[in-house]
């Protein structure tokens, strides 16, 4: 090896500490850019389209003395880069109004509701990569095969189907037909006043306190929404995995993991799926931020008391705060899941280099 | 040179079907190969990396391999199961890819790969495959083995990639190495310490060396005997030391095609191919 | 025609050497149908969307009753049968004829989404391209921004600020569907930017104005037609949430998506009436899908098998 060898790997490690540290710096720039063009559309929406922004927020029944407070105190008054500058402020720390349907701090009602949203987005995640992860790569490995055409069907069918007619039909089947799942809701209505939530994770919790029926009549609620969610989520991941299974599959390195004897099994899982892997985190995290998306309708079918939930119902009743509140609570976790995935991927990948 | 054969090649063909009819990329090659070095030159689409490939039993599924005989110390590789197939790759029968930037798995630390390869074949443990590694990588001339052992394929250079990738074929200590361009993918000044690497170790180990290359000078001054084959057939078989006296058209003009110092090549000469040589 | 004919055409269009514009054209385009072609499920998409196209322009024809005035007193809730395919909803009104009234819809926002959007995304990157430094930063950022947003949760509250309609559905739809037409035109700018017919034009004296209009914009089309082909099934899915969720178009209009909703009161015992308006939805972004699939594998040959 030469000395300019020597020095130049010498060098790498450090290298490869000024790339991350320039990856944190750009992750922070656009973090920051991002959630500030989230606060700036959500203004936008919330102050510029309506006529009347009291209005908007208060409904027309409130008694003037009200509208006059809550003028005052949203700074209409004011020219709109300082008006901007306060819902800026008011936003970091967490202020998003008063509900007028619930008549709570919109924040603390996101508080109460995320979490049930969390729940089944993540259930569904995890259903989704379970399958569409080994689905994708058998796809992939026996390309043209009757599975490849059986995957390739039911990921086009979750790219097209509306899933909130899905989830209807699933109702009338499971529910109204064959009783083997719950009404709509999350518990039964015997636990809701008997069970005390921990985590607000419903399954978790039942199960830290061993209560074992309630885990079980949680399980009955959930299971045909995450399966549902599953179902989309599973579309995409094995889409996206049997591509980048096949662009790994084409590569010279696994020739040569032929050519060293190993089995198609290793090859297949130990080389091939471990290069896809780090693509394939990106790609479950995107589907992880579109599920909490795509809560909103499954959660309207489902009377899941979700932030999809909370959303459509402020809708239908013309709350402004809770709406904006709730887009910008779904946004910013959108947002973070976006960023953090790619940052991984930078963190991820051996090949990584500065810039 | 020993007189046994260790490989046996007799009228090897490989057919791929594509949308438009049967390509025979490989069209009835033969030849036989003791404890020696053979190299096979010819241009790209000659079938010789195809022919390689047959031997080691990479043919892509769709393609259909035929021979005679095709027969690796007395094993009939045609005929033995998958399985008996596979144990033979990178244990008995080993191949160097043309370029380290592609051929070395880029999320694998080199020592794995290494390792991986060696505890495929044999039951060693992992401290000792370690050890017979790092000795691997001693022995393809890198100075700071434990160092590279832990580096990732991107973090060397095309040169110490390639030799990470001798090592990583020739820990099982196959008896037939197959090497297909290992050097044409280099920088014109490490090609000559990484064939002199695996000159030194296939002399040491007593291998035979089937050597693929375009580059007939490089393969006449590196081998004992030569193929040349052209449009998927052999069309000369020669010792390297009578390369001079060549018979056949092509091969003159393959020859002829080398700059010498010294001499003016205006015009530069352009190959013949006749169609009448493939048939 | 004979078969001489046909094969003597087939060698024109194939010709190595196109005499003209116009057959070296031709060639590619019937090059591009061929590989279409022999996708199977690509011509079942086509045949999907050409259906819906004729279903919309004949719904006066092909529709038995009207869409919006129902027979209260003696058709409502009727299970399918042979006078109500697929049975009548709770005002009475027949299913089938609300669904084929109901492609116009569809169509409608689908269209307006599309030249909408695609104009906006087309502009800012081919601007962004074109112009490079601060304008190609600032405008990238903006696109990246809108990217990293959750589209559904945007769109709603925007609808929720103009107020419910499939007018204001649509704009909601088309604002937050622009920012990947931007990046595909970004990419194919930052392409040909350099390359010498564009200098060549510089040189000409042709103002930039012209050269993005007239030289980059139409190099775009071709990648922006199947980027907005495959995003149709997302607008339709997006439209009939909308919808669903009652922020879409408004009753008495055939929406699909509104047509579940109002059919979800009686999911339990009259299905029908949820059923046959989500199995539209679904045929027809399938349709979109598999058209969208076939027209980039056709078009696009590096992308082939992904």
């Amino acid at each position: 090896m030469s000395v300019a060898e020597n020095q130049a790997a010498a060098g790498r490690g450090s290298a490869r500490a000024v790339a991350i540290l320039s990856s944190l710096g750009r992750f922070l720039v656009v973090a920051v850019t991002t959630y500030l063009g989230l606060l700036a559309v959500t203004f936008f929406i919330g102050r510029v389209i309506p006529i009347d922004p009291v209005l908007a927020v208060l409904g027309d029944r409130a008694p003037t003395a009200v509208v006059e407070r809550t003028r005052r105190e949203m700074g209409l008054d004011l020219p709109w880069i300082e008006q901007f500058y306060l819902y800026v402020k008011a936003a970091l720390r967490g202020d998003f109004g008063t509900s007028v349907l619930t008549t709570n701090p919109v924040m603390s009602d996101i508080r109460r509701v995320f979490p049930a949203t969390i729940e089944l987005a993540t259930l569904g995640t995890i259903i989704g990569a379970v399958i569409g992860v080994p689905l994708g790569v058998l796809a992939a490995v026996k390309r043209g095969s009757l599975i490849d055409q059986i995957a390739r069907v039911v990921g086009l069918i979750g790219y097209s189907v509306p899933i909130f007619w899905l989830g209807l039909l699933g109702l009338v089947l499971f529910y109204a037909k064959l009783q083997w799942i719950a009404f709509p809701a999350r518990l039964d209505v015997v636990y809701e006043y008997t069970f005390t939530p921990i985590t607000g994770f419903y399954l978790l919790d039942a199960a830290i306190q061993g209560q074992w029926d309630v885990f079980h009549d949680a399980w009955r609620h959930i299971v045909l929404p995450a399966a549902l969610l599953g179902y989309l989520s599973l579309a995409y991941i094995s889409r996206m995995t049997r591509s980048f299974m096949l662009n790994e599959l084409a590569q010279e390195y696994i020739v040569a993991a032929r050519a060293k004897g190993l089995s198609e099994r290793r090859i297949i899982w130990g080389h091939a799926l471990r290069n896809a892997a780090v693509p394939m985190v990106t790609v479950i995290a995107l589907s992880y931020a579109n599920l909490l998306e795509g809560s909103v309708l499954t959660e309207t079918v489902f009377s899941w008391p979700g932030i999809g939930l909370y959303i459509t119902n402020s809708l239908q009743n013309a709350d402004m705060n809770a709406v904006l509140g709730g887009t910008i609570a779904i946004g910013s976790v959108f947002i973070a899941i976006n960023l953090l995935s790619d940052l991984l991927y930078r963190l991820l990948d051996p090949r990584t280099k500065a810039g | 040179m020993s007189g046994d054969t260790l490989l046996e090649v007799d009228d090897l063909r490989v057919t791929f079907p594509t949308r438009t009819g049967l390509v025979q990329a490989v069209r009835g090659v033969s030849f036989s190969l003791g404890r020696e070095r053979l190299g096979i030159v010819g241009e790209s689409g000659s079938g010789k990396s195809q022919t390689g490939r047959a031997i080691m039993g990479l043919t892509p599924p769709q393609a259909e391999v035929s021979a005679r005989k095709l027969a690796f110390d007395g094993i009939d590789l045609l005929s033995i199961s998958p399985r008996e197939r596979r144990a033979l790759r990178g244990n008995r029968i080993a191949m160097i890819l043309q370029d380290p930037k592609y051929s070395l798995d880029p999320v694998m630390t080199i020592g794995r790969q290494i390792v991986e390869t060696l505890r495929t074949h044999e039951k060693v443990s992992k401290a000792e495959a370690r050890e017979r590694a790092l000795a691997m990588l001693q022995a393809v001339q890198i100075r700071d083995p434990a160092r590279v052992f832990d580096l990732y394929p991107h973090e060397v250079s095309g040169g110490m990639g390639q030799r990470a990738m001798i090592a990583m074929m020739l820990i099982t200590g196959p008896e037939l190495m197959i090497a297909d361009e290992p050097t044409s993918a280099l920088d014109v000044t490490v090609q000559l310490d990484v064939l002199k690497i695996l000159d030194k170790l296939v002399a040491e180990r007593g291998m035979g060396l089937i050597f693929i290359s375009h580059d007939l000078r490089l393969v006449s001054s590196f081998c004992d005997r030569v193929v040349v084959m052209y449009a998927g057939k052999v069309v000369e078989q020669i010792e390297a030391s009578e390369l001079r006296d060549a018979q056949h058209p092509y091969t003159r003009g393959l020859l002829n095609c080398m700059p010498r110092i010294g001499f003016e090549r205006h015009p530069l000469p352009v190959l013949d191919r006749k169609p009448e040589w493939a048939a | 025609m004979s078969a001489e004919t046909i094969q003597s055409r087939r060698e024109w269009l194939l010709s190595d050497r196109p005499a003209s514009r116009l057959q070296a054209r031709l060639g590619r385009a019937y090059v591009a149908w061929r590989r279409f072609s022999a996708n199977r499920l690509a011509l079942v998409g086509m045949l999907i969307i050409i259906a819906l196209v004729a279903v919309a322009a004949l719904a006066d024809v092909l529709a038995p009753y009207s869409a919006t005035v129902g027979d209260l007193k003696n058709a409502r809730l009727l299970a399918p049968s042979a006078a109500h395919w697929f049975g009548t909803d709770d005002l009475g009104r027949d299913i089938y004829s609300r669904i084929v009234y109901g492609a116009r819809w569809t169509l409608y926002v689908v269209i307006l989404v599309a030249i909408i959007a695609a104009p906006i995304g087309l502009l800012v990157g081919t601007v962004a391209g074109y112009a490079g430094g601060w304008t190609d930063t600032i405008l990238m950022r903006i696109t990246d921004i809108f990217l990293a947003f959750p589209k559904l949760v945007l769109a709603l509250a925007f609808v929720a600020a103009l107020g419910p309609g499939i007018e204001n559905a649509v704009l909601a739809i088309a604002i937050t569907s622009w920012p990947p037409y931007a990046r595909i035109a970004r990419a194919e700018t930052l392409t040909v930017r350099n390359s010498d017919y564009i200098k060549a034009v510089q040189l000409m004296g042709a103002s930039p104005f012209r050269i993005v209009l007239r030289h980059i914009m139409p190099l775009c089309i071709s990648s922006l037609i199947i980027r907005v082909t495959l995003d149709m099934a997302g607008i339709i899915l997006t439209a009939a949430g909308l919808g669903f969720l009652g922020l879409g178009a408004q009753p008495p209009l055939p929406e699909w998506g509104a047509m579940i909703a109002s059919g979800r009161r009686f999911i339990l015992d009259q299905w029908w009436v949820a059923a046959a308006p989500g199995a539209a939805i679904l045929i027809v972004s399938l349709g979109f899908n598999l058209l969208g699939d076939g027209l980039r594998d056709a078009l696009d040959p590096r992308s082939g098998d992904q």
